[in-house]
């Protein structure tokens, strides 16, 4: 048997020449579930059997010539609040615990239709409020490069399938930084393409004007393959752009001469000293590969985290009113319909989703509205107008993704402000609707790694995998 | 005290109501619009399937469903909008936050602060002009069933069933001014707004199936004051039953107020049968629905082309067959027999009835006697009518004979309007022999001939009813009205 590449593009590239089959790869990535799944919980369910009968379907294909999609045979993990038809799909509440959705989300089917196979679905917190993946109903995801610390999140799940050799590569939702913050603390790439690149159906919303689905990879030339895949317009996503998938692999090697590189002198402080040093040392490198690094302001950000934390809580307190027993999941019966109602939700649902339930009630009720959303509202219109301001300097903006590396359990769950301050360099993104993306770039504090984001305007992937791609391969210098 | 701003209209002196109190009426009607598939997914929009079989990812609000805005629904609302005098502007959906087991996802999608159609008008037969505040798209719910307890409501119910197949469903809110005076006049504006959204093809508009609901608020007070507190009557099912439920409303609201009460806001829900309005819910308990815009739907921006395309193929409106229909017949627009035809949709039955020939008056009038359950399209073909109408005009059928013979075409759908007066034996009776009857019946009363001589017309009648008896009703009632007055001398 050939030894199993560890890249998605190596994997289609050696299936499709027929030098390996679809069902050696998959055998040997469950394999290594088989082997360490037990430690890290990165799943909420492994679909073993149906990968390998999906990657025998695709070897027999090949066997007979028939046509095979580019990803053919390459294993991918799914966040678990992507539907998936059939399949279980919990968001981790208990709340839709056993649910199995009747349809597929827009990713899932386009990534089948490319061939590649599902190895299970990974955790989160539940419904993707929180930063460590300590708040998913069923337990929590431990960090695969330290097993006694956190693999941050929301989506800690699908960034410790990749960090552990479970996938090559796995999707994640990105609303406040849940992509971003945990591929930096588990030292992979993770990327949150432009709000709207990537259809959002089927993806169970926690607050649908900041969600966006986003691929985490071990090279940056994987996660610009994968967001190929699953990006273009999908007409069951009426905040979908109107346009087709950009090609985006070949930016990645592209290089940065002549880019300009914006350096934020007003950012936020609170980052360990190592992180910063990691972020000039990018800096360095970038000028040094032919960029030109441009100080700029951006005075709005100080403002994002307190925006977001009333914008994202208003919508998940509207879109997670579904869940009321009726019709799907969890139903606690009680005396009359609106006792039901609080039984079902009080009982299937945890606390952080029930502050951010009553932190969003709080911000929309009449006579707070103006105060509070309406506020935050119009500080997301100054955020975009900074941006807006600084782009017309800069091709893209490096910060730190994370202000620390991955941290202890128990560390920050009883703290909300202190685990919401996780998310301080990578909100603001997703309040202009822009992409941004991780990088690993050396180490840290305990030896953990340092995530670099490069962060870009809208529709601005092909500048942001140029300097992503740039930065890995200066990271390759750096320890 | 001056006048409320909200409305400058005053009733007039023969609609004021006893005391000196004047009512004020604004309507919020809902119609179910006439499109093929649902506001926001592509299940069907159809009345009476099983149920719960027109459903999907999206009406049930299931996890990570996403609506994609129907643009035939747009397009029926524009319609709307332009009937109604409305500016069509820039809008945004919102969601309306309340919890309710048929409301699949909590929230209905709906337009609140910046609505598709504003600031329009409608003007009724009578004359009176009514404001539109608005008329809005939102998504009707499921239905609820509720099963077991006394009430037939969800509190002590055994247990409930849902339908979901309504859920989604399109909808246009159509909020009037408060600028009615008179049951009189919300009828008639529930009638010409059911004329013009069947007209245009929008809805069905059956109140009697809820594809067109009609909310009323109604309150009272002296004219020249600001406008007192009102209550919204709902479960109003025809126009018949929405004059009485405004009639009553206003009585006891004055009664309450007469006799040193005060009105409280509330939601009042009309007994038909027992002719009452009750206490439904008080608005102080009312739920704050945390209005704020619809994240899953982009801004919805009509472009200039489009709204002018769809005012360019809206068919003639009611006001403007009224009108035509006048010219047509020399009718008054404001008359029964033109709005009950127009309101009917039958005009064009009329045309085509002229156009085939027809006499234009009896063709109006017979359409209006004989034609009330045929529907726009009546089965009589409308060259077959004409033919009667003009048998008729040129006496060849008396009034009596061609009432018989429309009532034959209308039950065989039609038929040879002269084979059959043929067939029961009419004929035309030539005018000599008409004189002779006159002359015989002069003879048999001669004392009702002389009160006719002596000018009083009512005595023609005891003349006329023995020409008739007679000539079995062949003979022509003006024919034997002109023989009458040819034998009385010229005053």
């Amino acid at each position: 048997m050939a030894t199993i590449p560890t890249t998605a593009s190596a994997i289609a590239a050696a299936i499709a020449s027929k030098q390996i089959t679809a069902r050696e790869v998959i055998d040997s990535y469950l394999a290594q579930i088989t082997a360490r799944e037990t430690d890290i919980h990165a799943f909420n369910l492994v679909t073993a059997d149906a990968a390998r009968a999906h990657a025998d379907a695709i070897d027999a294909d090949i066997a007979a010539g028939r046509p095979i999609g580019p990803l053919a045979g390459v294993p991918i993990a799914f966040k678990d609040n992507m539907c998936t038809h059939g399949i279980e799909t919990t968001c981790s509440s208990k709340i839709l615990e056993g649910w199995k959705p009747p349809y597929d989300a827009t990713v899932v089917s386009r990534l089948r239709d490319a061939g590649a196979v599902m190895v299970g679905k990974t955790n989160l917190d539940e419904f993707a409020m929180g930063s460590s993946t300590e708040n998913s109903a069923f337990g929590p995801t431990r960090n695969p490069l330290d097993t006694s610390r956190v693999p941050g999140g929301s989506s800690g799940g699908s960034a410790a399938a990749v960090a552990a050799g479970f996938a090559p590569v796995s999707l994640g939702s990105d609303t406040g930084g849940s992509i971003r913050q945990p591929a930096a603390l588990c030292g992979v790439v993770g990327v949150k393409p432009t709000y709207g690149l990537v259809s959002r159906y089927g993806l169970c919303a926690y607050a649908s004007s900041l969600d966006q689905i986003g691929p985490f990879a071990t090279t940056v030339a994987d996660a610009a393959l994968i967001t190929e895949a699953i990006a273009g317009h999908d007409v069951m996503d009426s905040t979908s752009i109107p346009q087709p998938a950009p090609a985006l692999v070949a930016s990645v090697t592209q290089g940065v001469a002549g880019m300009r590189i914006g350096r934020v002198t007003d950012l936020p402080a609170g980052a360990e000293p190592e992180v910063i040093a990691r972020l000039n040392e990018a800096f360095t490198a970038l000028e040094a590969a032919g960029a030109t690094i441009v100080d700029i302001t951006l005075p709005s950000l100080s403002y994002a985290l307190t925006a977001y934390y009333l914008i994202a809580p208003a919508e998940a307190s509207s879109n997670l009113a579904r869940y009321d027993g009726v019709r799907y999941g969890l139903r606690v019966n009680a005396v009359d319909t609106n006792s039901m109602y609080g039984a079902t939700r009080a009982a299937g649902f945890g606390d952080e989703v029930k502050r951010r339930i009553m932190l969003g009630t709080y911000a929309l009720s009449a006579g707070y509205y103006d105060a509070y959303y309406g506020k935050a509202l119009k500080v997301r219109r100054l955020i975009s107008e900074d941006f807006e301001r600084a782009y017309a300097q800069v091709d893209v903006i490096l910060t730190p993704t994370s202000p620390v590396v991955a941290f202890p359990f128990g560390d920050k769950v009883d703290d909300p402000m202190a685990m919401y301050l996780c998310d301080i360099y990578t909100i603001p993104t997703n309040l202009a609707g822009h992409p941004a993306m991780s990088v690993p770039f050396g180490t840290g504090a305990h030896g953990l790694p340092v995530g670099i984001q490069v962060l870009a305007p809208a529709l601005g992937e092909a500048p942001m995998f140029r300097v992503g791609g740039a930065l890995e391969q200066a990271a390759g210098g750096v320890k | 005290m001056t006048q409320d701003p909200l409305s400058s209209i005053i009733a007039t002196e023969d609609q004021m109501l006893e005391g000196g109190w004047e009512m004020i009426v604004g309507l919020e009607v809902h119609v179910e619009l006439a499109t093929k598939t649902k506001l926001f997914s592509g299940s069907p929009n159809r009345f009476g399937d099983e149920p719960n079989t027109n459903i999907d990812p999206v009406t049930l609000g299931l996890p990570g469903a996403l609506p994609v805005l129907n643009k035939q629904a747009v397009e029926l609302a524009m319609r709307i909008g332009i009937a109604l005098n409305c500016n069509i502007q820039p809008c945004i959906f919102h969601r309306k936050n309340y919890f309710y087991p048929d409301m699949p996802k909590a929230y209905q999608i709906s337009q609140y602060d910046i609505p598709l159609n504003i600031d329009g008008f409608l003007i009724l037969p009578s004359g009176t002009r009514i404001g539109v505040e608005r008329a809005h798209l939102e998504e009707d719910t499921g239905k609820s069933t509720h099963v077991g307890g006394a009430t037939g409501r969800i509190h002590g119910s055994d247990y409930s069933l849902i339908d979901f197949n309504r859920a989604g469903v399109p909808l246009v809110e159509i909020v009037s001014r408060p600028d009615i005076r008179t049951s009189e006049h919300a009828k008639e504006y529930v009638a010409e707004l059911r004329a013009i959204l069947e007209v245009i093809g929008a809805s069905d508009a059956k109140m009697e199936e809820g594809s067109m609901r009609v909310d009323a608020n109604v309150s009272v007070h002296k004219p020249g004051t600001m406008f007192g507190t009102r209550c919204e009557i709902k479960n109003v099912n025809s126009i018949r039953a929405l004059g009485r439920a405004i009639d009553y409303e206003a009585r006891r609201q004055i009664d309450v107020l007469d006799s040193g009460g005060t009105i409280r806001q509330e939601t009042r829900h009309w007994d038909d049968a027992e002719g009452r309005t009750h206490t439904l819910r008080v608005k102080e308990d009312a739920d704050d629905y945390r209005y704020f815009p619809e994240p899953d739907l982009v801004p919805l921006a009509p472009s200039a082309e489009w709204v002018q395309a769809v005012r360019d193929n809206l068919p003639m409106l009611p006001a403007a067959r009224r009108t035509a229909l006048s010219a047509l017949t020399g009718y008054d627009t404001q008359s029964e027999a033109v709005i009950v035809v127009v309101e009917r949709g039958q005009h064009d039955y009329v045309q085509a009835v002229v156009d085939a020939g027809g006499d234009a008056v009896r063709a109006l009038i017979y359409v209006q006697q004989g034609f009330a359950d045929a529907g726009p399209v009546p089965a009589v073909p409308a060259a077959d009518l004409a033919k009667l109408t003009i048998l008729e005009r040129d006496a060849k059928l008396s009034a009596t004979q061609a009432k018989t013979v429309l009532a034959e075409l209308v039950e065989h759908g039609g038929g040879d309007a002269a084979a059959i007066a043929a067939a029961k034996g009419f004929e035309a009776m030539d005018t000599s022999a008409v004189e002779a009857m006159v002359d015989e019946a002069i003879a048999a009363d001669p004392g009702a001939w002389a009160k006719y001589m002596a000018g009083d017309e009512k005595a023609s009648g005891a003349i006329v009813g023995r020409v008739m008896k007679a000539s079995q009703g062949k003979a022509d009632g003006k024919i034997v009205t002109a023989i009458m007055q040819s034998r009385r001398p010229s005053a």
